[in-house]
């Protein structure tokens, strides 16, 4: 049995950690978060510089060909900077769309550059309010042309490509490959509840674009990237919920009431012990999801929507009650909490909600052989 | 990272597994037998084997064995339906106090018959006023010459009633503080004056015993550590239970809820398309795969030769409240059907109200929920203790509301 990390992937995390701690301090959050811009093109140059970006990206492309043990490391660590940096549209999402169905020139063209972080990509896929599906689709692609309206559109401005999620027959789906710097595209800002991750409305009037490889997918293929980027977000949300955590510990041991730090009394402490426990499962489940993405298990459906659903709610329970921990202190502008409780939610909103996951979880258990069980 | 054994692990896997291959109980054996007699038929056959207390040196009847070839041999001897609960507390709590804190004549003395099935041991801890505060159990033992005599009542023992000798913690000294006066002892459960009476739980079983003791005579040769030493004694043997006690194993499960969500109707339709049931069955889901993984996690430990980690103290605080639940809500799910009482229903409902049944005990043995969460939040979390109004007082100065 060895259900660890190696040492040379541990080595990785204390590196990120240590890297982070350095260059995405909370100050550093925060100058995003209150100034103008969609997110921190400085560190994005230095994160790519350390290869984050290349990780999982294979050597032939410009990459380095690691595994997504490395990524999930990096992961964890972005989670608990709250990184102001489109990582997971880029890396999480749109590279692994292009490894798993771009055309070989497509790869050629796109993977170095996102690999060397140079290239910025996004999935286009929410258009309403409510759950996207392949029914609910109006965006269309056709004769080399795009339409329709997405939104919201994580890191829309900040990207220079997105894979965009287009209507198909027979409960398909077509991901089509558009350059966004393009007059056919429009691109409005929107504010979403976490200002350290910028976020578009992307409207295309017939522009140019390419099917993704060979164009039309299975929704379950489009799924199936969901999943391999789940296993990836889960872990960035453990590292928000650790970070909720360990804040909330801090401070209750420092806070003192009635002549003894707050931690002492049970309503805090088993308060604390609790979000402990939610997120030892998390992190459990997130190893078991690392495992399945980096061996391509046929568990990964399930082993992802475990790992997702447990984070969620790790995240969001660290983030809500360490703001709760700090009292009035911990409902102000100026304190950190409000970082966690927002990443918290973006997150947990990202490639489907809290219930879309519970039910692909019992789909993935329904499917699954009950010998096996 | 893999699931898999390393070459060493693998080679005691098989030695293990072919063992218990070639000598696993026949129904022929355990004929006309309680559980008690096949439990001691299995153990002689271990000890006889060299397949008992695995873990101990050879010269009390174990092998030697390493934690994880501990662990090797659970999973391999739980392929087969064999009762050992009788000897969980004996073997697993007490052994290793004994060990710890008697002399190289007792372990002699003991440890081999302890590992061989012969004498069954029980833990007399717990106190009628001394459950979660343990230290502050009464038991009076008084110096007598070279003997103790003791007078008191425990409470909560399991299989009192079928051990030979138990382990018992009591006051030596009533006018220092609480953790500072107590000494423990082993005890002849046969001994004059020792009086056992079942307690019927909830349940309708009787697994545990009030023990009385009156005027027992002990020789002193029978006290484990320093007259005064008591609590670390204790302690020895309650690090141990949070080893030996699990995460609450068989009952309602997820493949339970799954399988009855699957056969009954909601609404005209089937149970398992109702989005609160999957809800639910998803988020029981992540407790089980969690409480799973995290044992992966303390196995890797154990197989690279490190203790498992602090996550591993959540398994029964997750556990025996998630039984508790997915009972419930099995029964919930069977409507009216939930209540009826019987092993021989459709889906197994049995399991469901047995779970539901026996979930609270599990809750509160070996450590209540609320203790097990103050042992998180101030060992794993470095929270402060809260302040304690008997801290430092004399044990016979603290109040005790009635």
């Amino acid at each position: 049995m060895n259900f660890e990390f190696s040492e040379e992937q541990l080595m990785l995390r204390e590196q990120a950690r240590g890297f982070l701690s350095q260059h995405c301090p909370p100050t550093r959050v925060r100058d995003v978060f209150d100034g103008e811009h969609d997110y921190d093109a400085a560190l994005w140059t230095s994160i790519a510089e350390m290869g984050w970006t290349a990780t999982a990206i294979p050597e032939a492309y410009g990459g380095l060909g690691l595994g997504y043990y490395e990524l999930a490391v990096i992961a964890e660590e972005l989670g608990r900077a709250v990184a102001p940096v489109p990582f997971s549209s880029s890396v999480y999402l749109a590279s692994e769309a292009l490894i798993a169905f771009g055309s070989e020139s497509q790869k050629q063209r796109w993977l170095p550059g996102l690999a060397s972080g140079e290239i910025i990509a996004t999935l286009a896929h929410a258009e309403g309010a409510g759950q996207t599906t392949a029914k609910s689709l109006t965006a269309s692609f056709a004769s080399d042309t795009l339409s329709g309206v997405k939104k919201p559109v994580a890191d829309g401005i900040a990207a220079n490509i997105a894979i965009v999620t287009t209507t198909a027959d027979n409960g398909s789906v077509t991901l089509c490959l558009v350059e966004l710097d393009q007059d056919n595209v429009i691109r409005n800002p929107i504010q979403t509840l976490d200002f350290s991750r910028g976020h578009a409305t992307l409207e295309f009037n017939a522009a140019s674009a390419e099917a993704l490889g060979s164009g039309t997918i299975s929704w379950q293929a489009f799924e199936a990237l969901l999943d391999r980027a789940a296993v990836l977000m889960a872990w960035e949300q453990l590292g928000i919920a650790d970070m909720a955590l360990e804040q909330a510990c801090d401070y209750a041991q420092q806070r003192y009431a009635f002549g003894r730090p707050i931690g002492s009394f049970q309503a805090i402490k088993h308060k604390l012990a609790g979000m402990y426990v939610k997120n030892a499962l998390a992190r459990s489940n997130a190893y078991h999801g690392a495992w399945a993405l980096a061996s391509d298990s046929d568990t990964l459906p399930l082993a992802a929507s475990t790992a997702r659903v447990a984070s969620i709610q790790a995240s969001l329970n660290a983030a809500q009650e360490n703001i709760q921990t700090h009292g009035g202190m911990g409902f102000t502008w100026e304190f950190d909490c409000q970082f966690y409780y927002r990443r918290a939610k973006l997150l947990s909103l990202a490639i489907g909600s809290e219930r879309h996951w519970q039910d692909r979880l019992v789909t993935a258990l329904e499917q699954q052989d009950p010998a096996a069980a | 990272m893999d699931f898999k054994d390393t070459p060493e692990e693998a080679t005691f896997r098989s030695k293990a597994a072919a063992w218990l291959a070639e000598n696993q109980l026949t129904a022929e054996d355990k004929q006309g037998l309680n559980r008690l007699a096949v439990a001691k038929l299995w153990q002689k056959r271990k000890y006889d084997g060299g397949w008992a207390c695995i873990g101990w040196d050879e010269k009390y009847g174990g092998r030697g064995a390493s934690a994880i070839e501990r662990v090797i041999w659970d999973q391999e001897e739980s392929k087969y339906d064999v009762p050992s609960r009788f000897f969980v507390i004996g073997q697993g709590m007490i052994a290793p106090t004994i060990m710890a804190w008697s002399t190289r004549e007792y372990c002699d003395q003991f440890l081999p018959k302890l590992a061989s099935g012969e004498e069954i041991w029980c833990q007399l801890f717990s106190e009628p006023a001394s459950g979660s505060d343990l230290a502050a159990l009464r038991t009076k033992a008084e110096k007598d010459g070279d003997e103790w005599v003791i007078n008191g009542q425990k409470i909560w023992t399991s299989g009192a009633h079928y051990s030979d000798y138990g382990m018992i913690v009591t006051r030596t000294d009533p006018t220092v503080a609480k953790h500072k006066g107590l000494t423990a002892f082993l005890v002849d459960m046969k001994a004059v004056g020792v009086e056992t009476k079942p307690i019927k739980q909830l349940t309708g079983d009787a697994d545990f015993n009030e023990v009385y003791f009156t005027d027992v005579r002990i020789p002193d040769s029978y006290r484990l550590g320093e007259v005064g030493q008591g609590w670390q004694v204790a302690l020895t043997t309650l690090m141990n239970e949070r080893l030996a006690i699990g995460g609450g194993g068989a009952g309602a499960d997820v493949p339970l809820a799954l399988k009855i969500a699957q056969s009954v109707s909601i609404n005209d339709r089937p149970a398992i398309e109702d989005s609160a049931v999957r809800s639910k069955i998803a988020n029981f889901h992540v407790q089980e795969a969690g409480l799973k993984y995290n044992g992966y996690r303390a196995l890797s430990a154990l197989s690279r030769g490190d203790l498992p980690g602090p996550e591993n103290s959540i398994g029964k605080l997750v556990g025996a409240p998630k039984l508790q639940d997915i009972a419930s809500f099995c029964m919930d799910l069977l409507e009216e059907h939930g209540a009826l009482w019987g092993d021989d229903l459709e889906f197994m409902a049995g399991a469901a109200q047995r779970s539901y049944m026996g979930a609270p005990g599990l809750r509160i043995a070996g450590g209540t929920d609320e203790i097990m969460t103050n042992i998180i939040a101030e060992r794993v979390l470095g929270l402060p203790q809260d302040p304690r109004a008997d801290k430092g007082i004399p044990f016979n100065e603290v109040p005790t509301g009635n």
